[in-house]
């Protein structure tokens, strides 16, 4: 029962993330949005898992997924959105400050 | 119970296909690239409801696979868009 809580959560998560996808305007809004999102919601999706299955061989597979799938999401959004800076992909027209330009002189 | 979770592997994958409207319609290159990045996160969601309602455990290890192929396959993607060569 507590699994299905923890699973629901996630996928609600998911959910979010996916609108915050389709319906911002801008590239950089969009990743810092989705990324997130969906890390946590994908976390907390094992970790259902992981109180489903109790202790067995799932759940420790489930519980090495969790650090991995955090860390890799998350650095391979940052050298993503560097990437799209120096692409030059411009901010969006509500943008009010750019920090990285000065910093990058 | 298993309805529900089958309710729940629905708008996982339905989300998935979210994911794919933005890549094929992204109006520039980093668009495509922000769908494909969160299209492989979604994946492993997909293969742990699997797991719960099949009840075997191999499928976890096809998500910790797709965790490290996406994470390979978004840091290659980066350094093309920053334009240096790979060996670099």
């Amino acid at each position: 029962m507590i699994s299905l809580i923890f699973i629901t959560i996630g996928v609600l998560f998911n959910l979010l993330g996916c609108i915050g996808i389709i319906r911002l305007p801008d590239t950089y809004n969009r990743l810092q949005a989705a990324t997130k999102c969906v890390t946590l919601g994908c976390c907390s999706i094992l970790l259902g898992v992981v109180f489903h299955f109790g202790i067995s061989d799932a759940s420790t597979k489930a519980l090495v997924a969790i650090p991995i799938l955090f860390f890799a999401s998350t650095v391979g959004a940052h050298a993503l959105i560097r990437g799209t800076y120096h692409f030059g992909i411009k901010l969006g027209k509500k943008s009010v400050k750019d920090d990285y330009k000065e910093a990058i002189k | 119970m298993n309805d529900y979770l089958n309710i729940l592997l629905y708008v996982q994958i339905g989300l998935s296909v979210v994911c794919m409207y933005r890549i094929i319609r992204g109006p520039t290159i980093p668009d495509r690239m922000v769908g494909a990045d969160i299209f492989g996160i979604l994946v492993v969601g997909i293969c742990a409801i699997i797991s719960i309602q099949t009840e075997k455990s191999f499928i976890l290890d096809i998500g910790i696979a797709w965790i490290i192929l996406s994470f390979i396959g978004t840091l290659t993607l980066a350094k093309y868009l920053t334009g240096q060569k790979l060996n670099e």
